[in-house]
Formats: structure tokens, C-alpha cells, sequence
């Protein structure tokens, strides 16, 4: 009697994963998708944040899949074992601080450790030979299986008849000549495939799924590091990154001034963690000051936040100090022109 | 039958869904949970798991700030 084969599929939320999560569904299989959180995730935050977003429908494109495939998903807190992917990748970064190959690894590791304590048989990805410059190229595909693991129960079936038949291809728990040979950027024949399977409304087609990819992203916690000599985070730091312009003044302090007021109110949140600032008699952002600060670094930063308030054009302008102790007063300010910004100042 | 809270307030998606889904591996059927949240992106996010996982969501009250969303655990 043949036994039904269950495999666990990486579900970023994008195009590819859902297709190859479909095609071995379509085989027969059992599938269940996993999906993990490592706190640089485009999914979800910053559209909550920003109140432009907001507007915009929202949802966690990795859970829109699964709905749409029939299948479970489970989503995994990685974010502290994430850091040491991040830190000290071993195969280094892509363009920006991006460890993809990695983090590739990781992934599949934990996709492994799940599938052996929920008794499954093997792990499938979307990845495609040829797509991703650092972590999709031929010859680091085999790189993932080995350091993940994983090995011959890791199959792609985006790509599969391009490799050697995987465990799952050689037990004929699927059927190798339903899989594909897809290859290189072009994402026509991922598209073909989508709409043969009536799928039409996806997520942008390969997007970045991080903000490690990110150029900006990746400036600002390069900058973290070096202001604080060390390489390290914890999650606030790195959503924090994501949030407000950042301007570093002084190599000691930087500040973080909220855009709009989605962003104002997330960072009200933060507001008993650090020195913060905002504008009495105008319109203004909340600033937060990241940092040691002597007194002098406290009126720049005052005159930074009147800067970027409605009173930039005044005399004037009454900024309320609440320093992290709870002690609070105002000072009266004249705006930063915008001259005496120097470009270097923003991160 | 048990009737739990969880909070999640001041928590960004997917961390709430996170939780719910752990807090949920805890219960057993016919239990109820509140879950109370602050972003929106909870009010698409909890129900589409629910719906993912066969659980059912019984409530959803949105305050000006505040969120809460209940669900009936299914086993
Ligand atoms: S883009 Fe980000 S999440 Fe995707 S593989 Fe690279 S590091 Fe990992």
C-alpha cells in the first residue's frame, strides 16, 4: 500500500515558494508550509507603521498562500538564532548586508528539525538555479542541502530535472517528469505555471524577501555597529531601523525623527527607552536620541527637531525634553537651517 | 473549557500571530482566547490563520486604538 508522503514547505509569501508548494501538492502529497520570522521581514511591519500604508490592503502574504493552497502554516520565531546568520555569515554578504547563502542554510536547517519532530518525509523550496546572483547559482544550490542537513530530502521542484534526482524523485514518492527545469531570471515560466494553475493574484513576483537587501537598510545598521563598537542587535534595535529618517550629528549620539504620524505614534512606544523630543508651539515629529548626550548634543538635537517641524521657518521654536530618568523641560530654539545639515549627517 | 487573554498590544505582525498560534498549541477545543491587539494588520492576519488552522473566530471589536479579537479553539 502506498503511504501517503508528507513534506513541509518553505512559504516566503512570493511566487515561487507558493508554485512549488503547489506542484507536489498536486502530486499527491501532503503539505504543510513553514515560515520564518527573523525580524528584518519586509512582511507586515512597516505598513503597519506608516499611515500612507495603511490604506493599502494589508496582509501577511506567507498566510494569503497557505489559505490559498488549502495547507497549514506555521510561523517560527527565529529572531535570536538568526543573529549569528547575520553577524558571522560564512560565506559572506551579498550587495548589501544580505547573507543569503546563509541564511538559505539556516532555513532549511530549521526546516529539517521540524520536519523530523512532525514525522515528515521531506522539505521543498521555491528556489530556481540561476535566480539569485549569491544563494540560487548551481553550484551553491548543493552547498544549502549539505550545510543544512538536509541533503537528498531537500527538493526544488522549480528546478529539479536540472539536478540530481533528490530521495523523494528516487522512491518515487513524486514524479520526476512533472517536475521543471526553470532557470535564470527570466520569471516567464513562472507566470506560465501560475496561471496553468489559475493562480493570477500573487505577491510581487521575486521580490527581496528582507531588508537585509535593503541599501539604505543596510547603511543604518552597518552605522549601529560602528557607533557602538560591536556587532550585535536586539529586535528593537533592528525595527527601529526600519522606522523615521536616522541623522547622526555627533559620532556619540544620532536621532530618529518620525515621518509622518504612524510612525510618530510607533515610536511613542519607545519613548521611556530614550531621550526624546518634540515641538510645543508647531507641528513636529517626535525625535528620539539614540546615544550619550552632553548638553550642547541636546540643543542640536532640539534644533534638529524643530528643524523638521512646521516652525522650521521661525525665530523660535519651544522643544519639550523628556530625558529617559522621566525629568522634562522645554527649550527655546532656533531651527537648524537647512544648510547647516551636512549631508553626511543622514544615514 | 477555559477562557484565556492574550495581550499583544504594541506588537507588529506577524509577532501577534506568533503568539496566538503558541498560546493556542496550549489549549484544547471549545477553548476561548481574547486576543487583544493594537495593529491592524491583526484584523486580516488572526482570522486567515484561524481559518488556515479550522479555528473559529467568534469576535472582533476594534476600539480607536485597541483591537480584540476572540476565537474558539477547535481540536
Ligand atoms: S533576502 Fe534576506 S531572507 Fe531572503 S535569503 Fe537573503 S538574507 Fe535570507
Amino acid at each position: 500500500m502506498n503511504q501517503q508522503r508528507k513534506a513541509i514547505a518553505l512559504i516566503s509569501g512570493g511566487l515561487d515558494s507558493m508554485l512549488a508548494a503547489k506542484v507536489i501538492l498536486e502530486q499527491g502529497v501532503h503539505v504543510e508550509g513553514i515560515n520564518f520570522y527573523t525580524g528584518f521581514c519586509v512582511e507586515g511591519h512597516t505598513h503597519a507603521i506608516r499611515e500612507r500604508d495603511r490604506r493599502r490592503p494589508k496582509r501577511n502574504n506567507a498566510l494569503w498562500v497557505a489559505e490559498q493552497l488549502g495547507i497549514k502554516l506555521a510561523i517560527i520565531d527565529v529572531i535570536d538564532e538568526y543573529k549569528e546568520v547575520v553577524l558571522n555569515p560564512k560565506h559572506g554578504y551579498g550587495v548589501n548586508m544580505n547573507p543569503c547563502l546563509d541564511c538559505k542554510g539556516f532555513m532549511v536547517k530549521k526546516a529539517l528539525q521540524w520536519m523530523q519532530a512532525n514525522s515528515f518525509d521531506f522539505i521543498i523550496t521555491g528556489e530556481v538555479v540561476g535566480q539569485r546572483p549569491m544563494s540560487q547559482r548551481s553550484n551553491t544550490m548543493p552547498i544549502v542541502a549539505k550545510e543544512s542537513g538536509a541533503g537528498d530530502r531537500l527538493l526544488r521542484p522549480l528546478c529539479a530535472k536540472l539536478m540530481p534526482p533528490t530521495l523523494p524523485e528516487r522512491e518515487a514518492w513524486v514524479t520526476r517528469a512533472h517536475l521543471h527545469e526553470f532557470n535564470g531570471r527570466s520569471r516567464k515560466p513562472q507566470m506560465a505555471l501560475a496561471e496553468q494553475f489559475g493562480i493570477t493574484n500573487y505577491a510581487q513576483p521575486a521580490g527581496g524577501c528582507c531588508f537585509l537587501t535593503n541599501e539604505s537598510y543596510s547603511q543604518k545598521l552597518a552605522d549601529l555597529w560602528q557607533a557602538r563598537k560591536t556587532r550585535d542587535y536586539e529586535l528593537d534595535d533592528i525595527m527601529l531601523l526600519k522606522v523615521g529618517r536616522h541623522l547622526r550629528p555627533r559620532p556619540h549620539f544620532k536621532i530618529i525623527v518620525g515621518r509622518e504620524a504612524g510612525e510618530n505614534k510607533y515610536l511613542e512606544g519607545y519613548r521611556h527607552q530614550f531621550t526624546h523630543f518634540r515641538t510645543v508651539n508647531y507641528t513636529g515629529p517626535l525625535v528620539l536620541l539614540d546615544g550619550k548626550a552632553d548638553e550642547n548634543d541636546v540643543e542640536l538635537a532640539a534644533r534638529l527637531t524643530a528643524r523638521f517641524s512646521q516652525g522650521k521657518n521661525s525665530e523660535s521654536v519651544h522643544v519639550l525634553v523628556e530625558e529617559k530618568s522621566g525629568t522634562s523641560y522645554t527649550l527655546d530654539v532656533r531651527p537648524l537651517h537647512q544648510d547647516e545639515i551636512p549631508k553626511e549627517w543622514y544615514i | 473549557m477555559t477562557h484565556e487573554v492574550l495581550d499583544v498590544r504594541g506588537q507588529l505582525c506577524p509577532i501577534p500571530v506568533i503568539r496566538t498560534q503558541n498560546k493556542v498549541k496550549t489549549l484544547q477545543g471549545g477553548d476561548i482566547l481574547d486576543i487583544l491587539c493594537t495593529d491592524p494588520g491583526t484584523l486580516s492576519d488572526i482570522p486567515a490563520w484561524c481559518r488556515i488552522h479550522g479555528h473559529k473566530l467568534i469576535n472582533t471589536q476594534q476600539g480607536d486604538d485597541e483591537i480584540t479579537i476572540t476565537i474558539e479553539v477547535t481540536d
